[in-house]
């Protein structure tokens, strides 16, 4: 058993990097009693805070009454789901959550890309640092902050924007924020001025692991600043942009629920909501726990099979999946 | 036949356009924050009259003065800053001591407890099912509610795993063969080695808190323990009439007012900004790196 005088003494941790040889528990929880001690508090956040919410997703095939508790509640089965997929408000729902998430995919998506390649191509480093700088900015900033943002510059009276646009145009001034019309652009630009200049970082750090001896070969080969672009910088980010596209589609009915709540009024409910809002309505204003409850239990379980599925899709399609 | 393509006529007015571009973006993104900093100094009228300014004509504090004379105003700023540094502290605490465990490649069970982590990231209960377990633990009208709900975020947390992965483990073997203890080994030489880490992820953290608008919404209802986003919403939205009323105070010129809410809820994190600036981008990459 050479593997075994190999092996460092009982109380010092084995190599880093080797294979863990199987340690029964009854050895390994005194051994290594202090590190098992620091998980706890780790452990008993996920149990309360994250596992115990699925526990509760059970109220969703029950008529939850808070006073008698997750177990003693009566059982309905899909009472609330078929109410969901039935009732008058689910076809508006999927609607607006849809339309938000393929404007979503169509702007929002692509657009740190493009900012991304354009800064690559920018050669004056001052500037490009710069630049970064300022438009990573907005991600700091509160949906609220961005809310009250939005409302001061479109306001009719005084704001700058809705001001420039009556100069412009003429007419009478329209109240941007109150219209149904305008709602979804104000949310996409909402979302475009936040999570740009964010969103190129994770491609700028693909982009500066290119090897400049790539680009070398490719000038001494005659080729252009154009075919460098298709044929060495784009390739480099695709793996990236398969998986931020992953990312994307597992979020698709995931709309912001701070922004889309933040920007709603009276006014535009009708377009403004989607499933995220509509749970906070129907279950925390309205006190319907279960009904609300199957709605986003409904929305997480879509989520889960739209990540799973896009994952198995890039993997078929030749490229490196998440997991 | 080596031509410079940087030279070429097609490509200088593709590097004028790109500079361009990228240089109105960069103003985009900040100049409604200059104008709202710049119109919360400014006189009424100014901004009434006045499309565009990033410097007022007259410079006036009024509103400030009158901000910082109102109890509504200074409790949100307190509770805001109070809920943000005890929050932060709570969840780098949690986050450090969970990340440093599930480090340790030998230790048995910690795929178990990291897979657990990260099918959080996929599914959760959602909003009501939360809910109901703050409520049950009697957190609702608590500042608890702000900071344990979002104790612990499963991608730092991972982050910080991987951090940890990464530093000389025989820096660690040694201090243990020198008699430290596990508890030693954390706290001299992981958490000195981490600083970087830790500062990116405190002020991760601390921005979050900061930022957050849902928590208060779903578990305060006693308008005294609002924090500062909350207020600018009510200042800011079309019910501003409503939250203004409920000033113990007599009616004040509102517009100015609503630039300075929005100015002071943001001031903070633009002044964290430069320091944060250094660290995050590495912060972020860090995870990225796989096993």
């Amino acid at each position: 058993m050479a593997t075994d005088l190999a092996k460092p003494p009982v109380e010092t941790a084995p190599e880093p990097g080797r294979a863990p040889g199987r340690v029964p528990l009854r050895t390994a929880l005194p051994r290594y009693r202090w590190l098992y001690l620091m998980l706890v508090p780790g452990l008993v956040y996920f149990a309360v805070f994250k596992y115990l919410p699925m526990y509760g997703l059970t109220i969703a095939f029950q008529d939850f009454v808070p006073f008698l508790g997750y177990s003693g509640s009566e059982w309905v089965g899909l009472k609330h789901f078929e109410a969901l997929f039935t009732g008058p408000d689910f076809g508006r729902l999927m609607f607006n959550t849809l339309f938000l998430a393929v404007l979503t995919v169509l702007f929002v998506f692509p657009a740190p890309i493009i900012v991304a390649l354009m800064l690559n191509e920018l050669r004056v480093n001052v500037l490009k640092r710069s630049i970064q700088s300022l438009i990573y900015i907005p991600h700091f900033l509160s949906w609220a902050i961005v809310a009250s943002l939005t409302y001061l510059l479109l306001a009719v009276d005084f704001g700058v924007i809705a001001r420039f646009v009556h100069d412009l145009v003429g007419g009478p001034r329209v109240d941007y924020v109150a219209q149904p019309d305008w709602f979804r652009p104000i949310i996409i630009a909402q979302t475009l001025w936040k999570a740009t200049g964010w969103g190129t970082i994770i491609y700028l750090a693909a982009l500066a692991g290119v090897d400049p001896n790539l680009y070398e070969a490719a000038r001494m080969d005659g080729a252009g600043r154009r075919r460098q672009f298709w044929h060495i910088t784009l390739p480099a980010i695709r793996p990236t942009i398969v998986v931020m596209a992953i990312l994307t589609s597992g979020n698709l009915l995931d709309s912001s629920f701070e922004q889309i709540w933040l920007m709603t009024n009276s006014l535009n409910r009708s377009v403004a909501d989607v499933f995220d809002t509509y749970v906070y309505y129907i279950g925390i204003t309205q006190g319907a726990f279960s009904y609300s409850t199957a709605v986003g239990l409904f929305k997480g379980l879509a989520g889960a099979v739209l990540i799973f599925g896009s994952n198995w899709l890039a993997k078929r399609l030749g490229q490196r999946g998440l997991f | 036949m080596s031509v410079n393509h940087y030279k070429s006529p097609g490509s200088r007015v593709f590097d004028a356009l790109n500079i361009l571009l990228l240089t109105g973006l960069a103003l985009i993104m900040v100049l409604p924050l200059l104008y709202v900093l710049a119109g919360s100094f400014a006189t009424e009228s100014e901004i009434a009259t006045r499309p565009f300014f990033l410097w007022p004509e007259k410079f006036v504090t009024d509103t400030y003065a009158y901000i910082f004379g109102t109890d509504t105003f200074v409790r949100a700023l307190i509770t805001t800053i109070c809920v943000t540094a005890v929050g932060t502290a709570v969840q780098l605490m949690l986050t450090l001591t969970m990340a440093y465990p599930l480090a340790k490649r030998y230790l048995p069970g910690r795929t178990l407890v990291l897979n657990l982590v990260i099918f959080t990231i996929v599914f959760g209960g959602g909003m009501i099912p939360t809910y109901l377990v703050v409520r049950d633990l009697g957190l609702l009208d608590s500042y608890w509610a702000l900071i344990l709900p979002l104790a612990i975020n499963p991608f730092y947390l991972i982050i910080v795993k991987s951090f940890f992965q990464e530093l000389p483990q025989a820096l660690e073997e040694a201090a243990r063969i020198d008699g430290c203890s596990e508890m030693g080994v954390f706290f001299r030489i992981v958490l000195p080695l981490s600083k970087p880490v830790i500062a990116t992820f405190a002020l991760f953290y601390a921005v979050g808190i900061w930022n957050d608008y849902m928590s208060p919404l779903l578990y305060i209802d006693d308008s005294s323990k609002w924090t500062l986003q909350v207020l600018v919403r009510q200042f800011t939205s079309a019910d501003a009439e409503n939250a203004l009323a409920q000033l113990d105070s007599v009616f004040f010129p509102a517009e100015g007012l609503k630039f300075a809410v929005v100015v002071i809820a943001t001031l903070p994190i633009l002044f964290f900004y430069p320091f944060l600036q250094k660290h995050f981008a590495k912060g972020v990459l860090i995870g990225s790196v796989k096993e």
